[in-house]
């Protein structure tokens, strides 16, 4: 590296830091946020979950409820992730480069997928909400939503990367679309795919407790309720299964992962 | 018998064929996995709450509420320039958190790098790291909201903490791919750890580290319009909430979700640009 080049990185280094601290300024001034507050919070803030927080007996008699609703909310999740994970398959081949079938479905299949995932679950579950009402259709369908447009794009990048040679093979030898897909596509991407419906079930049972405050359903409903009685003790209960619920399942799918790669 | 007859390292289906789909041991768990997923997934749909669902008129109904929002949006409640002030402390919110949880994360991760520090300590950073991953942003921020009051300092605490938790993921990462070499020249000369890391790590890392924490802020973007929905944190997220769950004016509603539309959309363009010029594959997870 000469010394012209060091220099030039200083300089854009430097312009970078002044620039974003600028904006950091500015987005304080905008929220009325305080800095100084924000760190004497802090400690306070750490200081009260440790003194509050705290799972009690009493707490504890609530647990079979709360691990119900716990089961509602995961396979909630599970359900909204493979569901849409078979609609993104196909919405991912029509959209990829490899594999799509013209410009038009092509096209098509990028635009859902965008709209999709760039308008936010919490946008999705207020919106159903309106006519579906309080139960776990609403909630599913949010988080279906969602993960449609998330897992195409993810699909989308696999099917790119994994099988492009394969598939001119084929197509060399005269196979149809069909068989391209189901004996080289599909073959070759199917590890890397689940291993992205597996991040996604766990994304989703933690997008479900949000969706849940938003909906009335499953946990997130639960740990509302709590939290507007005032009732700690329980609110850490449900907290920390929630963070068990979590890390098992991660757990789960790395040893999935672990086999299949 | 006849087993005998067979050699046993040829497989065979039961009418005699020699079966040629061999089944290593990935192709069986992918296999399971998908059964597992099947079986899951039917299992969820017995166990659901249908309590006052319609389905028809449900989803007739949506799609009529989804034509007023996309073909007819306005504003109702409040003016363009209020509109445009809530986008941008939504907008500031992520900052915010995005900023603040990048500083914090930097130092956690030289913790959390094998390569800089020693195992024991990587351990326990990253046994903390996965127990804040857990908690869903929406408790954190919620339960700041009674610790530390309501107010942005609160929002901005509990989205901080997923922050870090992501970054120190993502920047431990990059840490640990610099070159040996380097490490091992500057501790030669007898420099200490500081310079180590502010001559070495720091100058081979810095641009993964910023289109990292750019990636961040796209996420950031709409955590915060969820937490000023979920947890009155303000915002258009606050908006949306109110629009929806209030009024039940759902022209409003198609304006904001546009609103946040087009903000998203830019953030994924800059971010996908990112990613093709910094991370040739894809290392997104």
């Amino acid at each position: 590296m000469s010394e012209k080049v060091m220099q030039k990185r200083k300089w854009q280094t430097t312009i970078a830091l002044v620039i974003i601290i600028a904006i950091t300024y500015l987005s304080a001034a905008i929220t009325n946020f305080n800095f100084i507050d924000g760190l004497a919070a802090f400690p306070t803030a750490i200081g009260w979950m440790f003194s509050h927080l705290l799972i009690t007996q009493e707490s504890l008699e609530k647990l079979p409820a709360i691990l119900g609703k716990l089961n509602e909310t995961i396979f909630m999740s599970i359900a909204a992730t493979t569901t849409a994970a078979v609609v993104s398959i196909f919405l991912s081949l029509m959209g990829s480069k490899t594999t799509s079938v013209n410009g038009f479905l092509s096209m098509f299949a990028r635009l859902i997928a965008s709209v999709s995932r760039n308008i936010p679950v919490v946008a999705w579950a207020l919106i159903l909400l309106l006519s579906f009402g309080q139960n776990s259709i609403t909630g599913y369908l949010a988080l279906f939503v969602g993960t449609v447009g998330f897992l195409t794009r993810a699909f989308m990048e696999s099917i790119d990367e994994a099988s492009h040679s394969a598939v001119e093979a084929l197509t060399a030898t005269g196979a149809t679309y069909f068989h391209i897909v189901n004996k080289a596509v599909l073959p070759q991407s199917l590890p890397q795919m689940i291993s992205w419906i597996l991040f996604m079930i766990e994304t989703n049972i933690r997008s479900a407790t949000l969706v849940g405050i938003l909906t009335g359903t499953g946990i997130g409903y639960t740990f509302d309720m709590y939290y507007k009685s005032m009732n700690y003790n329980v609110v850490a209960l449900i907290t920390f299964s929630i963070v068990i619920a979590v890390i098992i399942i991660e757990l789960i799918s790395n040893y999935i992962r672990k086999v299949m790669m | 018998m006849e087993t005998t007859m067979k050699p046993t390292y040829i497989k065979r289906k039961r009418n005699g064929q020699i079966s040629i789909k061999a089944g290593s041991k990935s192709e069986r768990g992918i296999r399971w996995t998908i059964i597992l997923f099947v079986v899951l997934t039917i299992a969820a749909f017995m166990f659901f709450d249908y309590t006052g669902l319609e389905l028809w008129s449900a989803i007739i109904e949506t799609g009529q509420n989804l034509k007023v929002m996309f073909f007819q949006p306005a504003l109702n409640h409040f003016t363009w320039a209020e509109a445009l002030y809530q986008v941008g402390v939504t907008l500031g919110l992520a900052v915010l958190a995005t900023v603040i949880g990048s500083v914090i994360a930097f130092f956690l991760a030289l913790m959390a790098a094998t390569n800089l520090t020693k195992e024991w300590i990587t351990k326990f950073v990253r046994v903390i790291v996965a127990f804040i991953r857990a908690v869903p942003t929406v408790l954190w921020v919620l339960i700041f909201a009674i610790a530390a009051g309501l107010g942005s300092e609160a929002a901005v605490l509990g989205m901080l903490f997923h922050s870090i938790a992501y970054l120190v993921k993502a920047f431990s990462e990059a840490f640990e791919e610099v070159d040996k070499g380097i490490l091992e020249a500057l501790k030669a000369t007898g420099s200490g750890w500081w310079h180590v890391v502010t001559h070495g790590v720091l100058p081979s890392t810095f641009t993964y580290l910023l289109s990292w924490t750019f990636l961040r802020f796209e996420i950031n973007f709409s955590v915060a319009v969820a937490m000023g929905a979920a947890a009155g944190a303000g915002g258009i997220g606050f908006e949306l909430f109110m629009a929806s769950g209030f009024y039940f004016d759902l022209r409003e509603v198609g304006f904001i979700t546009y609103a946040i539309l087009l903000i998203a959309i830019i953030l994924e363009v800059f971010s996908t640009r990112l990613k093709n010029r910094y991370f040739p594959s894809s290392m997104s997870k």
